[in-house]
């Protein structure tokens, strides 16, 4: 079982926006891979001024979807971060994800330091989104739950770093498809009746090489004073469509042949609505691919600490559409190589060993980077029913011992919790960093088996955090013009 | 009731055991090759059937149209291989990125004990290339293996074609729910040996090899292509892997499901089905079909590059296009689609293939004996050593005379513990001369004999086991004075549980093996006794002896493949056999050498040692 995923939280505190009580934005991000596959990227936000803490009760709701907020005031929820994932990130060929996901479901929760009973808020909790999203993480209990000691900041405004206060939960096993989409679908302010949501059509959507979905929740800063929360709700969707599957073969993306729709209008209800086409690697107009039609507005903005260009539509101004009414992009590559990409930081984990009794968890993690090392926090949650020796963790760089300067380990109770490992490994520049960890099979009792118990059990994905070097100094005071993605 | 706690009755029971042994003996061995023989009779054994719900009802359709541009790949790589003059390596890497996969190399080397005259083969280096179909939305936990050989010469390149034109052709499809990768190795089995150890992150047999860069989960089920024809005839399916495992019945019933569906002539070993199993002529194609797959399970090898997946639970077998002077001719488009089939419906599974049965034997591929219904063809041999011991023990615990002295038993049977203790000892130390010296002294022996390599560890092997015979059989003597008959009674009583235990266990593991050595050394162990007619005993002992039961092996083997040979030629073949049968230890982790010289060996030589006790 080879799951992982890596995450790389870039802490930028957005603060900002307008005046306006609640506020909705839509964007859609396509970025042309270098593999002549296809990125496309949704983001959503609806910013509300009020405040849900401190017992305020909140009943008036216009933008921001009442469910949630219901369940932000009755479970004290800080920030909530949830995500639903078919398929692999493939960081070799498609470079970093702008919010990298693990395969299954992913949630994890900041509560407000007034809850007294954590694990039972965080139960129901779980119980509660299962129904709102349609999923299965009502099967969320203690035995997948960790309380990560170091992996996870705050993403919003915090006062509260106390871990105690947090949960991640992973549900690998999980299988997303429409029932989740539409739910999802529901939460935003237009329904998928106009906007960029026109564009999420199933069929389509689940028929790409990847597809995730995503909610946020956290507090913000309304000012640089932080005098006014709000509260800031996030709906992303990033879905990678196949050059050889969807494409056929052909080097020419446009809307219409990757969402089957074309766009009309902006959603009413938007203050900005806006599609933005990475042109990076298209320094020259027609160099690698050619963009139809053509827009004179361009972005720079950085991105996971790159530098990225971009073309931008903007959806309310009536210009946009043309004459026909309506807006097809349409991308054509002049040329391409399919060669795989050197990211900064990709890792992989795998099973190494045969037979059923023993076996070892490997991971590797590489540093491309030429002369700068960085450290990585590396997160394990294993299931009880392999129960690892910890005393044949190995951290292996260059052949040599490498010591991580930080080991949180939680061993793991029969029935009752998982393991827990955290590390904090120095990656030298240019190597490969291997972990290594043997463990051995538990005997199940015969109902703990699950359904087609030959298909074999499911590990989580790994967390890698890091703070990765990068040639771009990170401007955090910059608020203003920021494209969303990029403030995550 | 009550047939063994009552003493009269039980006493009655043993007398009739002891007093009827030699017959009920003779009947058991009887009756077990008949039941053996009787296994291969139509109406005695079950049809074939698909036990996986997931491959069985569900309907796929085979689309795969570009066989023409395979066969066109398969020359381009033919061309290339030869100017490269082995492996072209970056042409591949090249043709398979230009499909869309992830491909990825891996390089191994390996000295081989001593030289491989079959194959030409001493110090052998060479690289694996592997392309990743990555499934669309699949997590990377599940994949696929669908691999061809790169041979040298001519041998195999459609299949290296046939592999590019279905990679190209699977790259476009939706519906892949596992990866599946495609896998071109050199060096037939040591480059699976060396990919096998690297997807596994093991290694056995101390072979080196580069880490692999991508992996796509755990495989759930592997091919392997053999194709050395533009086209074919008939397929033929080998299943028979490492140490005697066979994958599970499930694949060789996809496979033939697929042969029916699309119509072309699949055989297993290289025979065709018949219908008419009441004529004489039918029932015994079905016992040398039975047979061929016996032999080939007991040798232990792996009878195609599938053979190594075994070992480490992936059902895996070898697909191996024939192409012989029939009219009716399959072409590639055919064959591809058929592979596609079998693809589409491994794709399907929710589970590893469990459902159906691990071990059988085919008399035909449409028919299959369980391991129900073979094992008692075993247990009937086996019983007889477990009479004779029941046998000796009562003679041993009832006083031969009745001297109502207590006190000289004992005496009598203290000095058969060391007189039972030497043999055991001395005939083990043998097997593990047997076991270490050839390989580790055929530098002494090349330079001392005019020989190569491989007849020195051959002709070594033989030599320690004819000096075996010689050597222990007068230990006794020396330890405990002239043999008793008390003596020779103990040793034979652990000779024979020794043997019973050591069959059973081999038999579980590997049917074909221990049932073949039942077969011969049975009769051995159950009649010997220091008082039988010496020269004529000595010559049926050294005819039944393993070294002997695998020549007669060798010819059989010949015989049953309509290839028989000369005595010169099967000399020659036995020679190379067991050569390879070392060989296939210290590459793959073969246990059949180590086996019969470590265990086998001895306790015949125990047998032998009773022959000439007095």
């Amino acid at each position: 079982h080879e799951l992982w995923e890596a995450v790389l939280p870039l802490i930028v505190l957005l603060c900002g926006g307008g005046q306006l009580k609640d506020d909705f934005q839509e964007e859609l991000v396509i970025r042309p891979l270098h593999s002549g596959d296809i990125y496309a990227s949704f983001h959503f936000r609806t910013l509300w001024e009020t405040d849900f803490m401190k017992g305020n009760k909140v009943s008036h709701y216009r933008l921001f979807p009442k469910s949630l907020g219901q369940v932000i005031s009755k479970f004290s929820v800080r920030e909530l971060h949830i995500s639903f994932t078919q398929g692999y990130w493939r960081t070799m060929q498609w470079g970093q994800p702008y919010l990298p996901s693990p395969p299954g479901a992913e949630l994890w929760v900041w509560f407000q330091d007034t809850v007294t009973d954590v694990d039972a808020t965080w139960k129901e909790l779980t119980n509660v989104l299962s129904g709102i999203f349609c999923a299965s993480l009502n099967f969320i209990d203690s035995t997948n739950t960790v309380q990560p000691s170091a992996s996870f900041k705050p993403l919003g405004i915090a006062n509260v770093t106390d871990h105690r206060f947090l949960r991640y939960a992973t549900l690998p096993r999980e299988i997303v498809c429409t029932e989740n989409l539409t739910p999802w679908k529901k939460l935003l302010p237009c329904g998928s009746k106009a906007g960029l949501a026109v564009l999420l059509k199933s069929e389509k959507l689940f028929h790409s090489s990847f597809h995730s979905q995503a909610v946020h929740i956290r507090p913000m800063c309304q000012d640089s004073q932080c005098k006014t929360p709000s509260w800031e709700l996030r709906q992303t969707l990033n879905v990678v469509f196949d050059l050889h599957t969807s494409g056929q073969g052909k080097q020419e993306w446009s809307l219409f042949k990757m969402f089957s729709r074309t766009l009309t209008e902006a959603c009413p209800l938007a203050s900005s609505s806006k599609i933005y086409i990475d042109i990076t690697d298209n320094p020259q107009v027609g160099e690698q691919f050619e963009l139809i039609p053509a827009t004179p507005l361009l972005r720079q903005a950085v991105v996971l600490g790159d530098r990225r260009t971009f073309s931008v539509y903007d959806l309310t101004q009536q210009v946009t559409f043309g004459t026909v009414r309506s807006l097809n992009l349409l991308i054509r590559w002049k040329s391409t190589e399919g060669h795989m990409l050197r990211p900064l930081l990709h890792a992989e984990r795998y099973v190494a060993g045969y037979g059923l009794q023993t076996g070892e968890i490997h991971t590797l993690m590489y540093n491309n980077h030429p002369f700068r090392s960085f450290s990585v926090l590396l997160l394990d949650s294993v299931p009880w029913y392999l129960r690892l020796y910890i005393h044949t963790l190995t951290v292996t760089s260059k052949g040599k011992d490498n010591k991580p300067s930080y080991i949180h380990y939680q061993p793991s109770k029969d029935r009752i919790r998982p393991h827990l490992l955290e590390m904090l490994v120095q990656l030298p520049p240019h190597s490969v960093t291997e972990v290594t960890v043997q463990f051995e099979r538990a005997l199940l009792k015969w109902t703990e088996y699950t359904p087609d118990p030959n298909h074999g059990f499911y590990v989580g994905s790994s967390v890698i955090s890091a703070l990765v070097p990068s040639t771009v100094a990170m401007d955090t005071n910059n608020t203003q013009e920021r494209t969303l993605f990029s403030s995550l | 009731m009550g047939l063994l706690s009552d003493p009269n009755r039980r006493r009655a029971l043993i007398s009739m055991l002891t007093r009827l042994n030699a017959p009920i003996c003779m009947l058991c061995y009887c009756a077990g090759v008949c039941w053996f023989m009787g296994l291969a009779f139509e109406p005695f054994t079950l049809r074939t059937y698909m036990s996986e719900n997931a491959m069985g009802s569900t309907m796929v359709e085979e689309r795969f149209p570009a066989g023409e541009r395979a066969l066109a790949t398969a020359r381009e790589f033919a061309a290339h291989k030869k100017k490269v003059g082995g492996m072209p390596v970056d042409w591949l890497v090249k043709t398979m990125q230009a499909r869309g996969l992830e491909v990825f190399t891996q390089s191994f080397s390996r000295v081989l004990p001593f030289p491989d005259e079959n194959k030409e083969r001493y110090i052998v280096k060479g690289t694996n290339v592997y392309g990743i179909l990555r499934a669309p939305r699949a997590p990377r936990t599940e994949a696929l293996v669908l691999s061809a050989p790169c041979s040298p010469g001519d041998n195999n390149n459609q299949a290296v074609g046939l592999l590019l034109g279905l990679a190209h052709y699977f790259r476009n499809q939706i519906y892949w729910a596992k990866d599946i990768i495609f896998l071109v190795n050199e060096h037939d089995l040591i480059g699976m040996q060396a990919w096998l150890e690297g997807y596994h992150h093991t290694n056995t047999t101390g072979m080196k090899w580069t880490p692999l860069q991508g992996r796509g989960g755990s495989i759930q089920a592997a091919l392997s292509l053999e194709l050395s024809s533009d086209v074919i005839t008939s397929l033929d399916i080998v299943l028979e892997g490492l140490n005697g495992q066979l994958p599970n019945l499930d694949l060789a019933n996809l496979f033939y499901a697929f042969c029916q569906k699309i119509g072309v002539l699949c055989t297993i070993q290289g025979r065709l089905q018949r219908n008419d199993w009441d004529s004489v002529s039918g029932y015994s194609h079905a016992v040398q079909t039975m047979m061929l797959m016996v032999m080939k399970q007991a040798s232990g090898r792996p009878w195609g590059d599938h053979g190594l997946f075994l070992r480490y639970h992936i059902e895996a077998a070898t697909i191996s296009g024939i192409n012989s002077f029939r009219q009716y001719k399959t072409d590639l488009t055919t064959t591809g689609r058929l592979v596609e089939g079998m693809y589409r419906k491994l794709n399907n599974l929710l589970e590893r293939l469990h459902q159906s049965y691990f071990f059988y034997l085919m008399p035909s591929l449409t028919h299959f004996v369980s391991i129900g219904y073979y094992m008692p063809a075993f247990g009937l041999l086996a019983v007889i050593l477990l009479l004779r011991a029941l046998d000796l023990w009562v003679q041993l615990v009832a006083p031969p005379a009745r001297t109502e002295d207590g006190i000289a038993e004992i005496e009598q049977s203290s000095p058969g513990v060391r007189s039972v203790l030497t043999p055991l000892i001395i005939s083990h130390l043998t097997g593990a001369a047997l076991y270490l010296m050839p390989v580790h002294f055929q530098e002494m022996a090349v330079e001392h004999f005019p020989v190569s390599e491989t007849e020195a560890v051959v002709l070594t092997a033989i030599a320690v086991y004819t000096a075996g015979l010689a050597l222990p059989h007068n230990t006794h003597r020396l330890v405990s004075g002239e043999g008793t008959e008390q003596g020779w009674r103990v040793l034979k009583l652990v000779a024979v549980l020794y043997l019973a235990v050591l069959l059973g266990c081999t038999a579980l593991i590997n049917f074909s093996l221990g049932f073949i050595l039942a077969l011969t050394m049975v009769p051995v162990a159950a009649f010997v006794t220091p008082d039988v007619p010496k020269v004529l005993s000595a010559i049926v002992f050294v005819i039944l002896s393993p070294a002997c039961t695998l020549l007669f092996s060798v010819f059989l083997f010949q015989e049953l493949q309509d290839m028989p040979v000369s005595l010169q030629d099967g000399w020659m073949l036995y020679i190379s056999v067991i050569s390879q049968g070392i060989l296939d230890h210290y590459l793959f982790g073969s246990l059949v050498y180590p086996l019969i010289a470590l265990m086998v060996y001895p306790c015949w030589l125990l047998f032998w040692n009773i022959l000439f006790w007095k």
